[in-house]
């Protein structure tokens, strides 16, 4: 039901009354309402829940923690391994 | 896409998990309370890729799972009725009733649709004006907000034929009646992003310092999961008591403050029974008087409908973290998705369901 994956606002328009916007999920675009974040442009990537857009990614945020693993992910890969002692140019387990 | 594939690196996952290698010392008891998260641990094998001193246990954080056995009988009994159009989330119409489920009374005739959102069964509503249209509104703080819109809009709209059978559970108060009780073995928490993106982090607030447990707001990507892991097992260390976010790119301290307001206007604290787990004292949303015409238990007569959960499933253990699902002995015998016999092995992020397709055998 927790859709944890972000898609990209790409319209605004109304229906109904409602705020709504059609919202890309790398390639699959989808419907949703936007009356919960009011704040919201078109190219920004939002989480959606049962069909309600709840948040605005914070992008700085995102890439902020992202740089931070990417720091472990440079030491590691000096080893040239990955967590599951895999060579780095496999294809890794979790996905 | 970007933000998918960084929160699924593994070279990332590797070195936070060895950064939660270095830092453990003790064994620690964690508990994911999103039926989301548990789904990713189970399927990227997050499990078994942590140290030894380091258990997870899995919480009550399925809305589906937590639907008591009598609400399923309430939303049968509804959907039978010859002028209704019964919506619901997919995942709902498996869920086992005392007889039967959703499905079964949709072959007897009933009116069972799936919606992806109460917004599709507004619409339905406006399409049907002959027919009483009800949504089956179910689902954690993340899924309240959606719920009230429609019920805003259809007073806005005018549409009469409208209602909603809400079972509305909270988090936060079962996570206090989780660490009330005294079978509780958690040390800390990985609290739902999504809830929290809702709700903000004021709550945990509260419950981290009276119990003194460590709290970390995380998202559901594996790469999130670890990461939350690792910010609460540093907390567990160092004997430190707080509330972080790990989901930082969508949680903000005070939630959406729009949707909160958009619950508080439709929806009032009241009392709820978790499937399994039982009465829990302000655990619940209910609709205000204010709104009442919209409350499909009034308006169908079936609030005086109510049933005893059967013996046979241990699943009220597996969603307070005090069992495996592969404990239970009907586990993938009797008990398989195709023929479930509780709720945790109906929903896709049930416990039992996702042991069954990930972990069969471990
Ligand atoms: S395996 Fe089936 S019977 Fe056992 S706890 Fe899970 S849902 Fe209940």
């Amino acid at each position: 039901m927790c859709l944890a994956v972000p898609g990209k606002l790409i319209e605004i328009y109304e229906e109904a009354g409602m705020k709504m916007g059609k919202i890309d999920y790398n390639g699959t675009v989808n419907k949703a309402c936007l009356e919960y974040v009011p704040e919201i442009e078109t190219g920004q990537y939002t989480v959606v829940h049962a069909g309600f857009a709840i948040s605005v990614i914070n992008e700085e945020e995102a890439a902020r923690s992202y740089d931070a693993w990417r720091e472990y992910t440079d030491a590691a890969a000096r080893d040239g391994v990955d967590v599951f002692g895999e060579p780095l140019d496999k294809e890794g387990k979790i996905e | 896409m970007k933000f998918i594939s960084e929160y699924r690196d593994p070279v990332t996952a590797g070195n936070m998990l060895d950064e939660i290698r270095k830092t453990v010392t003790r064994p620690w008891v964690i508990m994911e309370v999103c039926g989301g998260q548990t789904h990713a641990i189970v399927r990227s094998g997050i499990d078994q890729l942590l140290p030894k001193e380091i258990r997870l246990v899995h919480g009550p954080g399925c809305p589906v799972c937590v639907t008591p056995l009598e609400t399923i009988d309430r939303a049968i009994a509804i959907a039978l009725r010859p002028e209704v159009i019964f919506c619901s989330f997919g995942d709902m119409l498996r869920v086992p009733g005392s007889d039967r489920d959703l499905l079964i009374a949709r072959s007897l005739g009933a009116d069972v649709r799936v919606v992806y959102s109460t917004l599709e069964a507004l619409q339905i509503a406006r399409d049907n004006p002959e027919k009483e249209v009800v949504f089956f509104a179910i689902g954690f703080e993340t899924t309240a907000p959606g719920n009230a819109m429609a019920i805003i809009q259809a007073e806005k709209q005018g549409l009469t034929n409208f209602s909603e059978l809400v079972c509305h559970v909270l988090v936060p108060p079962a996570i206090t009646a989780l660490l009330s009780s005294e079978e509780n073995q958690v040390n800390a928490y990985l609290a739902a992003g999504n809830v929290c993106t809702i709700m903000g982090l004021g709550e945990y607030e509260e419950i981290a310092k009276k119990y003194q447990v460590p709290i970390v707001a995380t998202g559901l990507e594996p790469n999130d999961i670890i990461e939350g892991i690792l910010m609460v097992v540093r907390m567990l260390e160092d004997g430190r008591c707080e509330v972080q976010n790990q989901y930082v790119r969508s949680v903000r301290h005070d939630g959406n403050v729009v949707a909160r307001k958009a619950v508080a206007e439709v929806f009032e604290v009241t009392g709820q029974k978790w499937r399994g787990i039982g009465l829990l004292p302000d655990s619940g949303l209910r609709i205000r008087k204010r709104y009442a015409s919209f409350d499909a238990a009034l308006r169908f007569d079936v609030a005086g409908v109510e049933v005893d959960e059967p013996e046979a499933c241990i699943s009220g253990k597996v969603l307070q973290g005090l069992k495996r699902p592969n404990q239970c002995p009907v586990f993938g015998t009797e008990c398989k998705p195709e023929h479930p016999l509780g709720a945790t092995m109906v929903s896709s992020e049930g416990a039992c369901a996702a042991y069954y397709k990930y972990q069969p055998l471990s």
